[in-house]
C-alpha cells in the first residue's frame, strides 16, 4: 500500500479533535453525570435518601436518553446545540450531543459501582452521627474510587467512538476524515491510518485506565 | 445510663407484620458491661441497634441518660450519636483511608478540633489500642484483630459514655478474641465508660461482662449478674448456652452407677480455693465420686461447680449436704 498521498498535516489535525472533543465532553460528562448517579443510588430504595418518586423520574430519563442510537441524537440535538454553542458542525458543534449521550451512561455506571460500596460502611458513618453529604463526601465517592475511575474509562472509550460517529453529521475529527477521504472517495490509505489511530488511542486509554485504577486500589 | 422500656418492633413482609423484639424492658446502669447474648436471629442485634436508633423501634422508649432518644430531631440524634461508640463485627473501615485517618473520621465529624489536636488525640488512641506503629497502613494491610483494634479506637475518639458491641469478636480467633476482650475490659475500667455488647458465645460473657440478658425470638428470658445466670440458668435456652460452653452433655439427672444421690455443687469466691471436698470428707467419712466438675473464672471472680454422687444412706447424705451449705456451696440435688 502506498501511503505516499496522505496528508499528514490534516491527519494530525483530525487526532487533535478527536482528542479535544473526547476530553472536553468527558469533563463535563463527568461534571454532569457524577451527580446525577449520586442521587440516583441515594435516592433509590432502602438507600440513604429514598424518594421513591425522584427515582423513578430520574431514572426514566436516564433510559430514555439511552435507547436512543447516538447518530439519531446527533441529529435531534442539532437545534438544541445550536443554541448552546452557536454551531452544530465541527469540534464545537460535536461536544453537546457526545455529552448528552454519554452522561447518562456514565450516571448508570456510577450508580451501579456506589452499590457495591459496602454497606456497612456507611452504616459505621451513621452511627458515628455523619449527614449524607459528610458520607457521600468522606465514604462513598472515596470508597468507590476505583470502580468510579474503571466507570470513567469505559466512558471515554464509549466517546472516542462516538466522536468519530459524529462526522456523519458534520462533525470533525478522524470519523470526519475517515468518512470523506477514505469511503467517498474510496481512499483505503487514508481509512487505514485512522482506524489504525483510532485503535491505539483506546489501547492506551484502557491502559491508562486500568493503570490509575490499580493505583487508587486498596484492597 | 440506659433505660429501655416496653421496646417493640416489627416489620412488615409480604402484608404480615413479623415482630422481631416483644416488650423489651432493661436497665443498664453506668460504668458496667451489659452483655445480651442469644442465638441468630434471636434479635440481639436488633435490639442493640435500637441504642443509637440505626434500627428505629416501632414504639417503646430508649432513655439514654435521661433523654429518649427516640423523640430527637435529625440533626440532635446526629450529635448523641458522636457521643456513642459502636464496634462492628465486620470492622467497617474505610479501606480508601489510612488507619490514623479512619480514627481521626469521628473526631472531624465531630468538630470543635484544630489539625493539631486531633492529630494528638489519634496518637494518643493509637498508642492506648497498641498501633502506633501502623498509623499510616491502609486497614487491608492489618490482621483481623488489628483492624478491630482500629475499629475500636475509632469508637471512642469522641470519648464517649457508650460503647455499644455489635458482635466484635465473632470474626476473630480465639486468641486474638480474648485480646481484644481484655482491650475492652481495660478500656471499660481506664475510661469508666459502659459497654453494652451482644454475642452468641457464653464465654465472651464469662470473660468480661457484669451483667447479662438472654434473649430469645425477641424477648428477654433472663438477665441478671453473670455469676447467678452462668451458674444457676433458669431458662431452657440459658441452660443450653451455658452447657455449651461448660460441654456439659452428662445426663445430669440419668440413672446413677451407685444409686447414690448425685449433686451439683457450685460455690463462688474464695471457696474455690478452699479444700471443700477434702473438709467434708474428713468430717463424714463419706464415699464421694466426682463426676463432672470445673474450677475457673467469671471475669475476676473464681467459683467452682462440681457434679458429684454421694455414696450411703439417706441419713449420711443429709449430713454431707448439711455441711457442704454450712461451707456455703450452693447444692442441688439431681436425683
Amino acid at each position: 500500500m502506498d501511503f505516499s498521498n496522505i496528508d499528514w498535516a490534516d491527519i494530525g489535525q483530525a487526532t487533535i479533535d478527536t482528542l479535544t472533543m473526547t476530553g472536553v465532553s468527558l469533563v463535563f460528562t463527568v461534571l454532569l453525570g457524577l451527580p446525577l448517579g449520586v442521587l440516583l443510588f441515594l435516592t433509590a430504595r432502602g438507600q440513604l435518601l429514598e424518594q421513591r418518586g425522584v427515582y423513578a423520574v430520574l431514572s426514566l430519563a436516564v433510559n430514555v436518553l439511552r435507547s436512543l442510537p447516538f447518530i439519531i441524537l446527533l441529529i435531534v440535538m442539532i437545534p438544541l446545540t445550536l443554541v448552546l454553542v452557536g454551531t452544530s458542525l465541527g469540534v464545537e458543534g460535536t461536544i453537546p450531543p457526545l455529552v448528552a449521550g454519554t452522561t447518562p451512561f456514565f450516571a448508570r455506571l456510577v450508580e451501579n459501582v456506589l452499590r457495591e460500596v459496602d454497606r456497612g460502611v456507611i452504616e459505621a458513618c451513621q452511627a458515628m452521627g455523619a449527614k449524607t453529604h459528610q458520607i457521600v463526601i468522606n465514604a462513598l465517592l472515596p470508597e468507590a474510587l476505583p470502580g468510579l475511575l474503571a466507570a470513567a474509562t469505559v466512558t471515554t472509550i464509549a466517546l472516542v467512538s462516538y466522536a468519530a460517529m459524529s462526522g456523519v453529521v458534520g462533525g470533525g475529527g478522524l470519523g470526519d476524515l475517515a468518512l470523506r477521504y477514505g469511503y467517498q472517495r474510496f481512499q483505503t490509505d487514508v481509512m487505514i491510518v485512522t482506524v489504525s489511530i483510532l485503535v491505539v488511542l483506546v489501547q492506551l486509554l484502557q491502559y491508562g485506565g486500568d493503570r490509575l485504577v490499580r493505583r487508587f486500589t486498596r484492597r | 445510663m440506659i433505660h429501655i422500656e416496653h421496646l417493640q418492633k416489627s416489620y412488615q413482609v409480604g402484608g404480615r407484620a413479623i415482630s422481631a423484639l416483644r416488650d423489651i424492658n432493661l436497665h443498664i446502669p453506668k460504668g458496667k458491661i451489659f452483655g445480651i447474648i442469644g442465638r441468630s436471629g434471636a434479635g440481639k442485634s436488633t435490639l442493640l441497634r435500637t441504642f443509637n436508633l440505626l434500627e428505629r423501634p416501632s414504639s417503646g422508649t430508649v432513655r439514654i441518660d435521661g433523654v429518649d432518644i427516640t423523640t430527637l430531631a435529625k440533626g440532635e440524634l446526629d450529635r448523641t450519636r458522636q457521643r456513642i461508640g459502636m464496634v462492628f463485627q465486620n470492622f467497617s473501615l474505610l479501606s480508601a483511608k489510612t488507619v490514623a485517618a479512619n480514627v481521626e473520621f469521628p473526631l472531624k465529624l465531630a468538630g470543635g478540633h484544630c489539625s493539631e489536636a486531633r492529630r494528638r488525640r489519634v496518637d494518643e488512641l493509637l498508642e492506648l489500642v497498641g498501633l502506633s506503629e501502623h498509623k499510616d497502613k491502609y486497614p487491608a494491610q492489618l490482621s483481623g484483630g488489628q483492624k478491630q483494634r482500629v475499629g475500636i479506637a475509632r469508637a471512642i475518639a469522641n470519648a464517649p459514655q457508650l460503647l455499644l458491641c455489635d458482635e466484635a469478636t465473632s470474626a476473630l480467633d480465639p486468641e486474638t478474641t480474648q485480646s481484644i476482650l481484655s482491650l475492652l475490659a481495660e478500656i471499660n475500667v481506664r475510661l469508666g465508660l459502659t459497654i453494652v455488647l451482644i454475642t452468641h458465645e457464653m464465654q465472651v460473657i464469662r470473660s468480661i461482662c457484669d451483667l447479662v440478658a438472654v434473649i430469645d425470638a425477641g424477648e428477654i428470658v433472663e438477665s441478671g449478674e453473670v455469676a447467678d445466670v452462668f451458674l444457676h440458668p433458669k431458662h431452657p435456652v440459658t441452660r443450653s448456652l451455658v452447657a455449651e460452653y461448660t460441654h456439659d452433655d452428662f445426663d445430669a439427672a440419668g440413672g446413677t452407677a451407685g444409686g447414690g444421690r448425685r449433686l451439683r455443687l457450685t460455690y463462688v469466691g474464695d471457696a474455690a480455693y478452699q479444700p471443700i471436698l477434702t473438709h467434708v470428707v474428713e468430717q463424714t467419712r463419706a464415699r464421694i465420686t466426682i463426676l463432672q466438675g470445673a474450677v475457673s473464672r467469671i471475669k475476676d471472680k473464681p467459683y467452682g461447680q462440681l457434679l458429684v454422687e454421694v455414696g450411703g444412706n439417706d441419713e449420711e447424705a443429709a449430713a454431707v449436704l448439711g455441711l457442704f451449705r454450712s461451707l456455703n456451696v450452693h447444692c442441688e440435688v439431681l436425683n
